[in-house]
């Protein structure tokens, strides 16, 4: 075995331990915590009175016209200086979070407001409210139109991750760096962090084939039919 | 009974609707006839609240309601309204991402609350009866556009409306499709039930409809029974618009 395989063999462990204990947690519960955050502020901008529409705006104006990177700073280094100090891996969840709720909050937006008009007055026309309306008929084909966009932003978040090393989150980037330091080879260990991301974005892209399959179902015309 | 009694409507200054009075007996087919912008479309949106006019009262059944310009109706009221109405669209507007039979149980499902089996039994009895049960299970994109109006009709009518309101039910199909519509339509009228239908379609309005009201700018000119109003019209505006349905 070449010396450079058997340093990637040897580091694999650390590198998945980051994978699985930082890594793919904080993707997973930031994507989930900024999807909850990301459909309220699309209602809120949809639905909601002038004051709460302002307020959504200004959140995804700040969050969309400023670097990841610098609001992980500003949460994990600059928070502390006004007494708020917080534990690496919550900052990195708040700042990834905060970002997935802006990005999709105008994807879920987009979603629900390319279902045609009529598709409202018809759900209105059976007597169904408005909250019927969008969970029977609006939601259902909004997802569709929004699977695409989510999983994009999703992929990218799982890299993103990556940022959480500087604010010293062990994920596996981190773990890379901390290899290539004492071994000084940077460049079989960055090789193999990036193969494992490519892992885990593949991954995510075939299941983002799926679930559009799965919006799609009703949009494939049967043979022989028409 | 359903009664319109003076309904106004404007958008953005610009009046559609002008003191619009219009009277349906239970059982009666009118058609609302008139050149594109008269204000068919409104007026029947105004009967089921989709849009909620300035001016004038609306009684369907044991229920009227009086608007007044900026002020909403509370939320019961309009429910009250809408379900003792059923509509159907020019552009059909099934669910598409359900099948026929999921389009016809949405309402009794959401709204009405009806058990799963009971809303699929009276769902599959009205797609018989509009010849399409073998459908159930297609979803509406693959279905012609005169089966998609055919399953909006069954949507429609699975909640028994008192009242049946068709926007232009024919104008977005091709001749061929457009007669099984009809003849659906047709054999709801012979079966008494009651409906008010915006059109072009002159089989729709001379032949289905008892009675015919004629909209011009937002106002009736004249309305009366079906025969009269195509044969014999009062007002000059009228028989030459009737002219136009006849050639065209």
């Amino acid at each position: 075995m070449p010396d450079w395989l058997l340093l990637m063999w040897q580091s694999l462990g650390p590198l998945l331990v980051g994978g699985i204990k930082f890594t793919v947690p904080l993707a997973l519960l930031s994507f989930a915590a900024g999807l909850v955050l990301a459909f309220a502020a699309a209602l809120a901008r949809l639905f909601g009175p002038a004051p709460l529409v302002a307020l959504v705006r200004f959140y995804i104006w700040l969050i969309r016209g400023t670097p990841l990177l610098v609001q992980l700073f500003v949460i994990f280094y600059g928070l502390p200086s006004a007494g708020i100090v917080l534990d690496p891996l919550v900052a990195a969840l708040i700042g990834f979070s905060l970002n997935i709720g802006a990005y999709n909050a105008e994807v879920i937006r987009g979603a629900i407001e390319a279902i045609p008009r009529g598709q409202w007055d018809a759900a209105y026309s059976l007597s169904m409210t408005r909250a019927q309306a969008l969970r029977r008929t609006i939601l259902p084909q909004a997802a569709r139109v929004a699977v695409p966009p989510l999983a994009n932003s999703f992929i990218a978040l799982v890299k993103d991750t990556s940022l959480a090393a500087v604010i010293t989150v062990p994920e596996i980037f981190q773990a890379a760096q901390r290899i290539a330091s004492v071994t000084y080879e940077p460049l079989v260990l960055y090789v193999e962090a990036a193969l494992i991301y490519l892992v885990l974005c593949s991954v995510l892209s075939s299941l983002q084939g799926r679930l559009e399959r799965y919006f799609s179902r009703h949009a494939v015309f049967a043979e022989g039919q028409r | 009974m359903i009664a319109l009694q003076g309904i106004g409507k404007s958008f953005a200054g610009h009046a559609v609707l002008r003191a619009v009075s219009v009277d349906i007996a239970p059982g009666q087919v009118t058609a609302l006839i008139g050149p594109s912008g008269s204000g068919k479309s409104t007026l029947l949106r105004c009967v089921n609240l989709l849009e909620q006019p300035d001016a004038g009262s609306l009684t369907i059944g044991a229920q009227t309601v009086r608007f007044s310009p900026g002020v909403r109706l509370p939320h019961a009221a309009v429910q009250g309204i809408r379900q003792q109405t059923g509509m159907v669209f020019q552009n059909f507007q099934l669910f598409a991402h359900q099948t026929a039979l999921q389009n016809v149980m949405e309402g009794l499902l959401t709204v009405k609350r009806w058990e799963p089996a009971r809303a699929r039994d009276r769902a599959l009895q009205l797609l018989d009866k509009v010849g399409l049960r073998a459908k159930a299970d297609a979803w509406p994109a693959s279905l012609s556009g005169g089966q998609q109006q055919r399953v909006a009709i069954a949507r429609a009518l699975a909640p028994e409306p008192a009242v049946l309101l068709c926007d232009e039910p024919t104008s977005a199909l091709d001749p061929g499709l457009a007669a099984e519509v009809v003849a659906v339509l047709s054999d709801l009228a012979r079966e008494g039930m009651t409906m008010l239908m915006a059109t072009h379609d002159l089989r729709l309005a001379a032949q289905v409809a008892s009675h015919t009201v004629f909209l011009l700018d937002g106002a009736v000119v004249e309305a009366g029974p079906s025969k009269a109003i195509f044969e014999a019209a009062q007002d000059p505006r009228t028989r030459q618009f009737v002219t136009t349905l006849a050639s065209g």
